[in-house]
């Protein structure tokens, strides 16, 4: 077992871990933060993606001992300390931007991590750039609409 | 997965104590490919030594208008460096057209030199495979191998280098530099990368017990008449089939200096400095490229499903050397082909 501290969504956490452990098992299992999903597993639907240090990452290949000292954001961490949502999570409702739901929470943290970026101006960027966020139901345009709105608030 | 040991380095000449001192470890800095391939069994190592703290994250200017990119560099932050956007558009227009943000957030410049095939009986642990499994045969050459080689294969493996990285930087004839116990040396980009022969198990001329500390671009960057043409099963986040990088210089219409190169093709990025040599010193024209493109191509070899990589690649070409030409470059954004 290895000691790492890691700041997870503000809260500084002392943890003990198996150095095999992925950041997203770590979440999910440890942290009990089981908002970020588990699709693949292999680093090619995006359900896992968090923010580490601000930057999207996809938390199945991320090994959690290698983040020691790291800040992650997640989806538990997007709306403020009174609830409001975060502009992303209120313009996925807005935009009816999921069905099943199961890949929304890593498409709201990519979509964070792309605005913080700041690379994706029109909408084939936006696509181009959320590519690595697989949506089964095939809720693409919503999405693309619902982060089209938020950019613009943000 | 199997039980591994961990541990950290924050300087190079401890990282390449600690590989030596340690046959069976890897260095991992990003582990987009490692760690999956240790999920799946694919890799075991005793140990993992961590190098992403090393300071090998700067890109640096080199006299004379090249750079050094420090082998920890993200992908992400390299594409879109001021001065490789710059000067080495073609590098950033490839590294764009492979995998995902966040695997581009994650993933280094050493580590993608130094990622493994995607064949995907390369990642079956319960077939045979020469690259995983050297002697046990290859399951591709008479299985599925629509996604495999046809250029510079051999009976042992079929199958392709997956970076699109790569072959930009085989066009901008890269230098590697690699430290390890018997020092430290330089390797010319073409000499990297192995065809697979009778040892598809070794992918790079890179030794067990080396580290990739940083790659150099030299100056001529092709930053006018470039292009990064992939084409893929689906628009975004999908290997190529075939990719063409291109850099031309062109004087009044006539090609001085041409270089492209194939990635999807073969076990390295594919340069045929013969079919580059027929470019030069003749009018940039659709009847030379094709002259070109059938002298890269006169060598290929399909096998049962991926024959028609063959005659893809050949328009590929043709139509990758007329967008450098036309200082046109293939959108990574904008999917219709330029």
């Amino acid at each position: 077992m290895v000691s790492v501290q890691l700041t997870v969504n503000g809260q500084v956490r002392q943890l003990e871990i198996d150095p095999r452990q992925s950041l997203l098992d770590l979440l999910r299992e440890t942290l009990d933060l089981t908002g970020t999903k588990k699709g693949c597993d292999q680093g090619q639907c995006g359900a896992c993606t968090v923010l580490v240090d601000g930057r999207r990452v996809v938390s199945c290949l991320t090994l959690a001992v290698m983040k020691d000292g790291a800040s992650i954001t997640t989806i538990e961490g997007m709306a403020k300390e009174d609830g409001t949502l975060h502009p992303l999570q209120q313009a996925f409702i807005d935009h009816d931007a999921f069905q099943c739901g199961y890949c929304t929470p890593g498409q709201i943290c990519s979509a964070a991590g792309l605005i913080a970026e700041g690379k994706a101006k029109t909408a084939a960027e936006i696509r181009e750039l959320m590519s690595g966020n697989i949506c089964r139901c095939g809720a693409y345009s919503n999405i693309v609409a619902a982060i089209q709105q938020a950019m613009g608030q943000s | 997965m199997i039980s591994f040991e961990y541990s950290r380095s924050d300087n190079v000449a401890d990282a390449v104590r600690q590989i030596a001192a340690s046959p069976a470890a890897r260095f991992v800095a990003g582990g987009t490919n490692l760690v999956d391939l240790m999920k799946m069994d694919v890799e075991r190592p005793a140990k993992l030594i961590d190098i992403s703290r090393l300071p090998l994250d700067k890109v640096e200017e080199t006299p004379g208008g090249g750079l050094r990119i420090g082998a920890l560099v993200r992908n992400s932050d390299l594409a879109y460096h001021p001065l490789v956007e710059q000067r080495f558009p073609v590098l950033s227009s490839a590294i764009l057209a492979g995998a995902s943000q966040q695997l581009r957030n994650m993933a280094t410049t050493g580590g993608n030199l130094l990622q493994r095939t995607r064949c995907a009986y390369f990642y079956d642990i319960a077939t045979p495979c020469n690259k995983r499994e050297p002697g046990s045969g290859c399951s591709a050459i008479g299985g599925l191998n629509r996604m495999n080689a046809i250029l510079g294969t051999s009976d042992a493996c079929i199958a392709v280098h997956p970076s699109d990285m790569c072959v930009a930087l085989a066009v901008l004839e890269a230098k590697v530099h690699v430290t390890g116990p018997r020092g430290e040396r330089i390797i010319a980009f073409a000499d990297f990368h192995r065809l697979p022969a009778d040892t598809p198990q070794r992918d790079a001329n890179l030794d067990a017990d080396e580290l990739v500390t940083s790659i150099e671009l030299p100056p001529r960057g092709f930053a006018t008449n470039y292009t990064y043409l992939k084409i893929r099963d689906r628009l975004s986040y999908a290997f190529a089939l075939v990719s063409v990088a291109v850099g031309l210089e062109l004087e009044g219409g006539v090609i001085k200096e041409a270089r492209f190169a194939l990635g999807g093709v073969a076990h390295k990025p594919w340069r045929n400095t013969r079919a580059e040599a027929a470019l030069r010193d003749r009018a940039a024209s659709e009847a030379g490229f094709a002259e070109a493109a059938d002298l890269v191509l006169g060598e290929a070899k399909g096998f049962e499903h991926n024959m028609f990589k063959i005659e893809l690649a050949r328009r590929a070409i043709v139509r990758a050397l007329s967008q450098a030409a036309r200082g046109m470059p293939q959108s990574q954004s904008n999917k219709k082909i330029a």
